[in-house]
């Protein structure tokens, strides 16, 4: 059953650790070119959740759906379609070291997408000075400042051109001076009109981007809806209490 | 009032500060070296007046019979760097081919998995000499047409498939040292895992196993003198011949220098590598 504005639509999705359950049957539906935060204590299974929709985790039941015609979830589904149309930016960055930031970002797109050495290049360097990182395009990661880091690591992902990015709690590492910069490299991608789903601990800035914002509570989304309906009126007794405790 | 500010790039140091720690690294130097100077001196006067130390010299360390077989030690330590080269190549290729065997994940090439690990577990678990005993003197037995019977290749041959074992063992080591958030990140960009391993994870893994593999290399160096036991003139045998000649145990020595002189610059080479990479890990962080 696919509504009629699910763009990814994750329907009943469980999956484990070890015997230890993350995601307990949870469900959830992203309307396309819209923003959705994932809100939540840790090991709520936000990132799991995040994980499954770009099939970096195997669910263990349940589906996952983009645009009606892409299912994640297959036994035989083409993982590496699913990711190039996907792309996720992790908390920890994760740059390849022994590369030059140009280098990080033009891997994808020359070995998967198969397009030249100069195309990439020269796409690479439109998108690092979209994000003003055009100076760093040349140096290895470890000459990057957190914040420098992370938006590489955006603009890795989206030198792939993705129809949906997932974004798992990206902040979480850097220093305070330096979130501001990742979240405006954000919110320019949300003015673009990509399709967002995020994972953060940014109550503030959940509130500002968001389209929709889902509480996650023991493996399911707990509560959703429009930022003003989760933040001013939450209906349930546990989103009031962790609205209450990162407030 | 405000504390003065000088630009970013100023460094500066207390004068009297610096000279007071000047002087004490002087001093400390001084104190070094007197004591060095000192403790030698000791052992030679202990040495040299103990009552064998004559007969010693004599047999260990005579002039004479080093000038005689030195140029013929040297003239064969040649086999010894080219066996060494020839080898080395050949135990890196294996190395890497078993490591990234014993990876594969996909079923039908379990074959090749059970392959590499057995072959890992026997040639780590039998001492070197005996593989080099084994392929020797037993290949040749054989007399099969086609089959070289020649002792230095199969000598070679022995070192190969002994160190092969060992390398590979450093190379997936290599590859387990880089964190599996690197393959997260490529597969993530839809990279296959071949794509993976090729761009992002060996890269990585053979940079990490650097010093290591420099250490093996230092070894493979000396274990070319095993080759020895199945009869070539390398160069200790070239000194067992001089010995057993002249009884003089100097020959044994000369060898023993030749490998020193070409090692300890490597050892150093190493340390360097090793320092150098810990370093850049530490800078690195989490990139």
């Amino acid at each position: 059953m696919i509504k009629q504005d699910s763009y990814i639509c994750v329907d009943g999705v469980w999956k484990a650790f070890d015997g230890y359950p993350v995601l307990r049957g949870t469900s959830l539906d992203v309307a396309q070119h819209s923003a959705t935060a994932l809100i939540g204590a840790s090991g709520s299974g936000k990132s799991t959740l995040l994980r499954c929709i770009n099939a970096l985790e195997t669910v263990d039941a349940g589906s996952i759906m983009v645009n009606g015609d892409l299912d994640v979830t297959a036994f035989n589904a083409d993982l590496d379609a699913i990711r190039r149309r996907i792309g996720i930016v992790f908390q920890s960055y994760n740059l390849f070291p022994h590369m030059k930031v140009l280098d990080n970002i033009t891997l994808g797109p020359i070995r998967v997408l198969k397009k030249s050495q100069k195309d990439s290049k020269v796409a690479a360097m439109e998108l690092l000075t979209r994000f003003g990182l055009e100076s760093k395009a040349l140096d290895y990661p470890d000459r990057l400042s957190g914040g420098q880091a992370q938006r590489v690591a955006i603009v890795r992902a989206l030198a792939m051109e993705p129809e949906i990015m997932l974004f798992d709690e990206i902040t979480s590492a850097l220093d305070p001076m330096l979130v501001g910069e990742v979240l405006d490299s954000v919110r320019e991608l949300r003015a673009g009109g990509l399709t967002i789903v995020m994972a953060t601990h940014e109550m503030s800035f959940a509130k500002e981007i968001a389209d929709q914002v889902c509480f996650l509570h023991e493996g399911v989304v707990w509560e959703s809806g429009t930022a003003t309906e989760l933040f001013e009126r939450p209906r349930r007794v546990e989103t009031q209490s962790f609205l209450q405790r990162v407030h | 009032m405000n504390n003065p500010a000088p630009d970013t790039e100023t460094v500066y140091v207390d004068p009297l500060r610096q000279a007071r720690s000047r002087k004490k690294a002087r001093q400390d130097a001084l104190i070094g070296v007197a004591s060095l100077l000192g403790f030698v001196a000791l052992v030679v006067l202990l040495v040299g007046r103990s009552s064998g130390w004559d007969t010693v010299a004599q047999t260990f360390f005579n002039g004479d019979q080093f000038a005689e077989s030195f140029p013929g030690l040297l003239q064969a330590f040649w086999l010894n760097v080219r066996i060494f080269f020839i080898a080395e190549p050949l135990i890196l290729i294996i190395g890497l081919l078993v490591a990234l065997a014993r990876t594969v994940k996909s079923p039908i090439f379990l074959p090749i998995r059970v392959l590499a690990t057995l072959y890992v577990d026997i040639f780590r678990g039998v001492p070197t000499i005996l593989v080099i005993f084994l392929l020797g003197f037993g290949m040749p037995a054989l007399q099969l047409t086609g089959v070289p019977s020649d002792a230095i290749f199969w000598g070679t041959a022995a070192l190969v498939l002994s160190y092969g074992a060992y390398v590979a063992e450093v190379f997936r080591a290599g590859i387990g040292s880089v964190h599996p958030s690197q393959t997260m990140a490529a597969r993530s960009l839809g990279l296959s895992s071949l794509q993976n391993n090729r761009f992002v994870v060996l890269p990585q893994a053979v940079r990490n196993v650097t010093p290591p593999l420099l250490n093996d290399f230092i070894s493979l160096q000396k274990d070319t003198a095993l080759v020895a036991v199945l009869g070539p003139i390398e160069v200790l045998r070239r000194a067992q011949i001089d010995t057993s000649s002249n009884f003089n145990y100097t020959p044994y020595v000369g060898a023993a220098l030749i490998f020193i002189a070409l090692t300890i610059p490597m050892t150093r080479f190493a340390d360097a590598m090793q320092t150098r990479s810990a370093r850049k890990k530490r800078a690195g962080g989490v990139a």
